[in-house]
C-alpha cells in the first residue's frame, strides 16, 4: 500500500561558491504519511527539517527526489496543503477576520461575503479567538497570533497540514494550551499533519510517528519512532504513562548521543537512509538500553546492535 | 493635553518676540528733513516730505498686516495679466504642481513596482536612476522649453521630472522588501498575480510609497516656485518675482508666507494619508 504522502529520496544540495564544494543539506530521506496520520520531524538546527517541509509544500525545489501526494506529484504550493509559518506570517494590515478570509476566498471564489463570514467564523471559534474578530495582529499576544495562522490554515480545508515550529516563540505556558487545542481539533477532524518541532514533548504528546533526523549537513532520517501512547492521551495524563518516559529518553539519547554519528556514513553497519528502522520504544521490554538516558556518550557499536534487535 | 497648551502658549510667547523685534527694527527713522520751507518743495519732489509715504524700504508688522488682510479680502480678482489675486496664483501653481505629481504618481508608482518585483530590472535601470536623480530639475527647463514650447506645460514637466524619482525609489524599494513570509503565504494560498500585487504587495509596501510620495509632494512644491519664476506668466513664483520687481517686499513677505503655508497643508494631507496605510507589525 502506499502511503497518502510518499518523500522519495529527496535531497537538496547548495552549491559552493567560489570554489568550494557543494555542501549537501540532507539526502536520501525517504519516508511516507499515511491520511490521518500525525507525524513529527525533530533534529537539531541545520539539518533541513524547515526545507523539507517547503518543499512539501511546494515552496521550494529539492535537488533530487520527488513528494507525491495522493498520487500527484507536488511541483508548486497548492491550496491542497495549508502552512502554518513559524512566524506566524499574519498580514499586519488586515484584521484577524480578514486574514483568515483572504484564504478562504481563495478557496472558494465563489461564495458570498455571509458564506465567508460565517465560515471564517467557525474556525475563529474554533481556535478560541471569538471576540477578537476584528482585532488587528498587533492587538493580540504571540499565542493569538499563531492561533490565527492555525485557523486560516485550518479554514481553507486542506487535504494535509504543514506546521513549521508554530509554538517556538512561544512561552511554555502557551504552548501547552495551544497544544492541547490543536490535538483535539486534529483528533475531531482527522487532519493529516506533517509538524516541525524542537520540543521533544510536544512530539509525544501530538505526533503518532516521530522522524528523527540526524545532524547536518549530509542529514539522514536516522530513525522512525511510533509513538506507542494511546491515541486519547492528553498533557495531563500522558505523564503517568509509563511508556512516556521510555519514548521520551528514546529521543532524548538521540538528540544528545546518537544524531552526530550518521554524517560518515560508514559509522552504522546495516543502516540504511532509505528505510530507515522503525522504533517502537516501550514495547521491548528486551531493550533496556532505549529506556535509559546514558550519562557519557554511548559508542557507536553499542548502537548497532541495539539498531538490529530494533530493525 | 497640558503640553500641548504649554507649547502652545510657548510658540505664541515666540511669535511676539520675532513680531516685536521686526517692529523695533523697522521703527521709521528721523531722516532730519530740513525745516527751511523753501526745501519743502524740493523734499516732496524727492518723496521725503513729511506728508509723503515712504514706500520703500522693509515693511513694518502694522504694514506686513494690512497686506495680509488687503490681499486675503479679495484673493481672486483679476485685473490684467500682471495683477491677479493671490489665490489667482497659488491656484496656478497648485494646478502645476497636481498635473506633474499625478502624471510622476502614474509613472513612477507601476514602474517602480515592476522594478521592485524583478531584481533583474532593478539592476538594469540602476545605473540610469543613479544619473538622473541628482540633477536639480530646473536644469531640465531649456530642453523642456525647447522641445514643449509652452512655458506653461514646461513647468508641469519640471515638477514631473522632480517628483518622480523619489516615488520610483521608494516604490522599487517597498516592493522589493516585502516579507517572504507574506509572499509565502499567498503563494500557498495559490493567490493570482493579480490579486497578490493589490492585496499583499500594495498594502505591504503602501508605508514606504507614501513616504516616497510625501517626500515627492514636498520637493515639488519647493521647485515650482523656482520654475514659475523662469517661465513667468503666472503662479507664485511669478508673483514673487513680479512683486520683486514692482519693489514691493511687502507683497514679497507676504507670498513666502503663503509658500509656507500651502506647503504646510499639503505635507500635513500627505502625513494623513501616511498614517492611514501605515500596520503596526
Amino acid at each position: 500500500m502506499t502511503s497518502f504522502l510518499q518523500i522519495q529520496r529527496l535531497s537538496k544540495v547548495w552549491p559552493g561558491t567560489g570554489g568550494k564544494p557543494d555542501s549537501v543539506v540532507f539526502e536520501n530521506v525517504n519516508f511516507g504519511v499515511e491520511k490521518g496520520e500525525f507525524v513529527c520531524i525533530i533534529g537539531h538546527s541545520g539539518c533541513g527539517k524547515t526545507t523539507i517541509l517547503n518543499v512539501i509544500a511546494g515552496l521550494e525545489q529539492p535537488t533530487s527526489g520527488v513528494v507525491v501526494m495522493d498520487g500527484r506529484e507536488v511541483a508548486a504550493p497548492s491550496l491542497d496543503r495549508g502552512v502554518v509559518f513559524q512566524g506566524h506570517a499574519l498580514m499586519p494590515w488586515l484584521t484577524v477576520m480578514k486574514n483568515i478570509a483572504f484564504g478562504v476566498k481563495s478557496r472558494w471564489p465563489e461564495w458570498s461575503g455571509e458564506k465567508v463570514r460565517s465560515h471564517c467564523q467557525t474556525f475563529i471559534d474554533l481556535v478560541g479567538l471569538t471576540g477578537a474578530e476584528h482585532k488587528k495582529p498587533s492587538e493580540l499576544s504571540g499565542g493569538m497570533k499563531q492561533r490565527v495562522g492555525i485557523a486560516r490554515a485550518f479554514a481553507i480545508q486542506p487535504k494535509m497540514l504543514l506546521l513549521d515550529e508554530p509554538f517556538g516563540a512561544l512561552d511554555a505556558l502557551t504552548r501547552g494550551t495551544i497544544q492541547d487545542e490543536l490535538l483535539k481539533i486534529v483528533q475531531a477532524t482527522h487532519q493529516t499533519v506533517f509538524m516541525i518541532t524542537h520540543d521533544v514533548d510536544e512530539a509525544i504528546l501530538l505526533a503518532d510517528k516521530i522522524l528523527l533526523m540526524s545532524n547536518g549537513p549530509r542529514a539522514v532520517i536516522a530513525e522512525i519512532v511510533e509513538n506507542t501512547l494511546p491515541r486519547n492521551r492528553t498533557r495531563n495524563t500522558i505523564f503517568n504513562e509509563p511508556q512516556y518516559y521510555k519514548i521520551r529518553n528514546h529521543l532524548v539519547d538521540f538528540l544528545v548521543n546518537r544524531s552526530k554519528l550518521y554524517q560518515k556514513g560508514e559509522a552504522l553497519q546495516g543502516y540504511d537512509p532509505l528505510s530507515p528502522p522503525v522504533i517502537r520504544p516501550g514495547l521491548e521490554p528486551d531493550r533496556p538500553s532505549a529506556t535509559v538516558v546514558p550519562l557519557a556518550p554511548v559508542p557507536p557499536s553499542a548502537h548497532t546492535t541495539e539498531r538490529r534487535v530494533a530493525s | 493635553m497640558k503640553d500641548t497648551l504649554r507649547a502652545a502658549v510657548l510658540s505664541l510667547l515666540f511669535l511676539f518676540t520675532i513680531v516685536g523685534a521686526w517692529h523695533l527694527a523697522t521703527l521709521p527713522k528721523d531722516t532730519g528733513a530740513s525745516s527751511a520751507a523753501a526745501d519743502d518743495e524740493y523734499a516732496k519732489l524727492m518723496g521725503k516730505g513729511p506728508g509723503a509715504k515712504k514706500s520703500e524700504g522693509f515693511p513694518t508688522p502694522a504694514q506686513m498686516g494690512q497686506a495680509i488682510v488687503a490681499n486675503l479680502a479679495q484673493p481672486f480678482y483679476d485685473n490684467g495679466p500682471n495683477d491677479k489675486g493671490i489665490g489667482i496664483q497659488l491656484g496656478h501653481s497648485l494646478a502645476r504642481v497636481g498635473a506633474g505629481y499625478l502624471i510622476a504618481c502614474l509613472v513612477a508608482i507601476p514602474l517602480g513596482f515592476l522594478i521592485g518585483m524583478s531584481p533583474l530590472l532593478y539592476k538594469a535601470l540602476d545605473p540610469f536612476i543613479q544619473v538622473l536623480k541628482p540633477i536639480s530639475p530646473l536644469a531640465w527647463m531649456p530642453l523642456a522649453l525647447y522641445t514643449i514650447k509652452d512655458s506653461s506645460v514646461s513647468g508641469v514637466f519640471v515638477i514631473f521630472i522632480c517628483s518622480v524619482w523619489p516615488m520610483l525609489i521608494n516604490t522599487a524599494y517597498g516592493v522589493g522588501a516585502v516579507r517572504r513570509d507574506w509572499l509565502n503565504v499567498a503563494r500557498t494560498l495559490e493567490v493570482k498575480s493579480v490579486r497578490r500585487a493589490f492585496q499583499v504587495i500594495l498594502p505591504a509596501a503602501a508605508p514606504t510609497i507614501l513616504t516616497g510620495m510625501r517626500i515627492s509632494i514636498g520637493i515639488a512644491w519647493l521647485v515650482i516656485v523656482a520654475a514659475e519664476m523662469l517661465v513667468g506668466g503666472t503662479g507664485i513664483g511669478y508673483f514673487v518675482w513680479n512683486e520683486w520687481n514692482n519693489l514691493n517686499l511687502t507683497n514679497v513677505l507676504f507670498a513666502i508666507l503663503m509658500i509656507g503655508l500651502v506647503g504646510m497643508v499639503l505635507d500635513f494631507m500627505f502625513a494623513r494619508l501616511q498614517k492611514m496605510v501605515t500596520y503596526v507589525e
